[in-house]
């Protein structure tokens, strides 16, 4: 049985901040930062937008695309991310709820730092293989945190994507997927803390690199596949340098990657990340085409699918707007609009 | 007990999550809020729920300067009157755009957002309010370079 993407969806809220403005506030110099970071702008959340209505946004879009299928047909919701709305009390349900999928579906949240939702993606895949149901959705949303002048605060972006996954209408299907996982302390944040922190020496080398290089490498592997039979590789984007330097340690050209690289323009959606940069790639590819991916969490892990296009996917994106359009529709704050709708001022 | 309270939260959560309402089946005529008599066709009315497509156009709306303590940070915030393409009139906020853009007759679509908070520590009400409509967004799939 084919099993894949049957439909898939992207939300980015229109607020955008420039990172001179960000760099203004902390005496920073904004040219040396955007060249090493490669971002120049990132999406912000409105006072009333957070994680929740993020992913509904995202999963209607999807729900658009995978045209035929029932809200009842649908019995499992997975939320990823790491800015919940609530500590105890599921973001899944809120929007089971709103997508009225209610009350026959198991519905959870995921947290894996920014590869909670391709998490879900596997749980999906392996629910809908086994049998037990028709369609599955995983949703990758967050409204990130940073601490007021920490170097997070240029990346740490609002946005997400979801996709519903099943074995009819397939839009796009998953070939494979497998995971790589360590624990490394590269990035964390302690209950009750407001931000994350983060230890600099790990980013790199042995959390991004290791992960994503390794669990890619070893799908290709079990697949038999190679960088030049992918039209199309997606990585978790932090900043804009990073997945440059992974494809290139992996052997793919950087006309691979651009497509996918969204983050220069809207920063860091965490569990929305990659999912985004797919969600941009299923917007142009044609079918036949393949692409993989590959998420990672902070903690650390990766999670790698490879992916072939159908030829569905040309009638069915039209159904919803790219993710093209949400970058394109933007409003610029200043820092201090932006601290009031990231809730900087506390009482 | 305030509007935003666990119980009150819960009776009107679906109509506010998918915008539901209801239909009379006998003289096709739709309410917001939910009702459970047609006033037109009385006993012989047969009413049924119906979730409403979301779009419609701006009817009537004010800009509000000085809020209520909910709604302080929206301030200035635009609370407007729309009509729904099926008939009914909602109330609602519109967002996403600056007060001096918008114009009656405006085409506006349902979002979903978070209306009110209980303080810091309670529940979130979630449900819909209003954007302008872009349905310019297929020309994106013209175009090669996307």
């Amino acid at each position: 049985m084919k099993v894949g993407i049957v439909g898939y969806g992207a939300y980015i809220p229109k607020w955008r901040i420039k990172a001179e403005n960000i760099a203004k506030v902390w005496g920073q110099d904004a040219q040396t930062i955007t060249n090493g970071i490669g971002v120049h702008e990132k999406s912000v959340p409105s006072l009333d937008e957070d994680t929740a209505t993020i992913a509904v946004e995202a999963a209607r879009n999807a729900m658009k695309r995978a045209n035929g299928v029932k809200p009842s047909e649908i019995s499992a919701v997975y939320v990823g991310s790491e800015s919940h709305p609530y500590a105890v009390k599921p973001t899944a349900v809120t929007v089971a709820e709103a997508l009225g999928l209610t009350p026959y579906v198991t519905a959870a949240d995921t947290e894996f730092a920014c590869k909670a939702a391709t998490a879900g993606i596997q749980a999906c895949l392996g629910l809908v293989k086994g049998g037990y149901m028709k369609y599955g959705m995983s949703i990758g949303a967050d409204t990130a945190q940073s601490a007021p002048g920490d170097a997070l605060e240029y990346t740490a972006a609002a946005g997400g994507a979801a996709y519903i996954i099943g074995g009819d209408g397939v839009l796009a299907e998953i070939e494979g997927t497998c995971s790589y996982t360590q624990d490394v302390p590269d990035f964390w944040r302690r209950e009750g803390s407001l931000y994350p922190k983060h230890a600099g020496r790990f980013t790199g080398e042995p959390a991004y690199f290791e992960q994503i290089v390794k669990c890619s490498k070893s799908l290709m592997e079990k697949l038999g596949t190679k960088p030049s039979d992918y039209t199309y590789v997606v990585f978790h984007m932090p900043n804009g340098k990073f997945p440059l330097k992974a494809a290139s340690i992996l052997g793919f050209d950087t006309k691979q990657v651009t497509p996918s690289l969204i983050v220069q323009k809207i920063g860091n959606t965490y569990s929305g990340s990659s999912l985004l940069g797919l969600a941009a790639v299923l917007d142009r590819a044609k079918p036949g085409e393949r692409v993989l991916m590959t998420s990672y969490g902070s903690g650390a892990g990766s999670d790698s699918f490879s992916i072939t296009v159908t030829d569905q996917i040309e009638e069915r994106r039209r159904l919803a707007p790219p993710v093209q359009y949400y970058i394109e529709r933007k409003g610029y704050l200043s820092y201090s609009i932006y601290a009031k709708n990231r809730k900087l001022f506390r009482e | 007990m305030s509007a935003t309270a666990p119980p009150a939260h819960w009776r009107r959560m679906r109509e506010r999550y998918r915008l539901l309402g209801s239909r009379c089946e006998t003289c096709g005529a739709t309410f917001f809020p939910t009702t459970k008599v047609c006033p037109k066709c009385r006993r012989k009315g047969k009413i049924a729920q119906v979730e409403f497509s979301g779009r419609g156009k701006v009817y009537s709306y004010t800009v509000i300067h000085s809020a209520p303590k909910m709604f302080e940070q929206f301030t200035p915030a635009v609370v407007a009157l729309v009509q729904l393409e099926e008939g009914p009139m909602v109330l609602s906020q519109i967002v996403d755009t600056d007060h001096k853009e918008l114009k009656v007759g405006m085409e506006v679509e349902a979002c979903f957002r978070k209306l009110f908070e209980q303080e810091q520590s309670g529940i979130i009400s979630y449900g819909f309010k209003f954007r302008p409509v872009n349905d310019h967004w297929g020309k994106y799939y013209d175009n090669k370079d996307i």
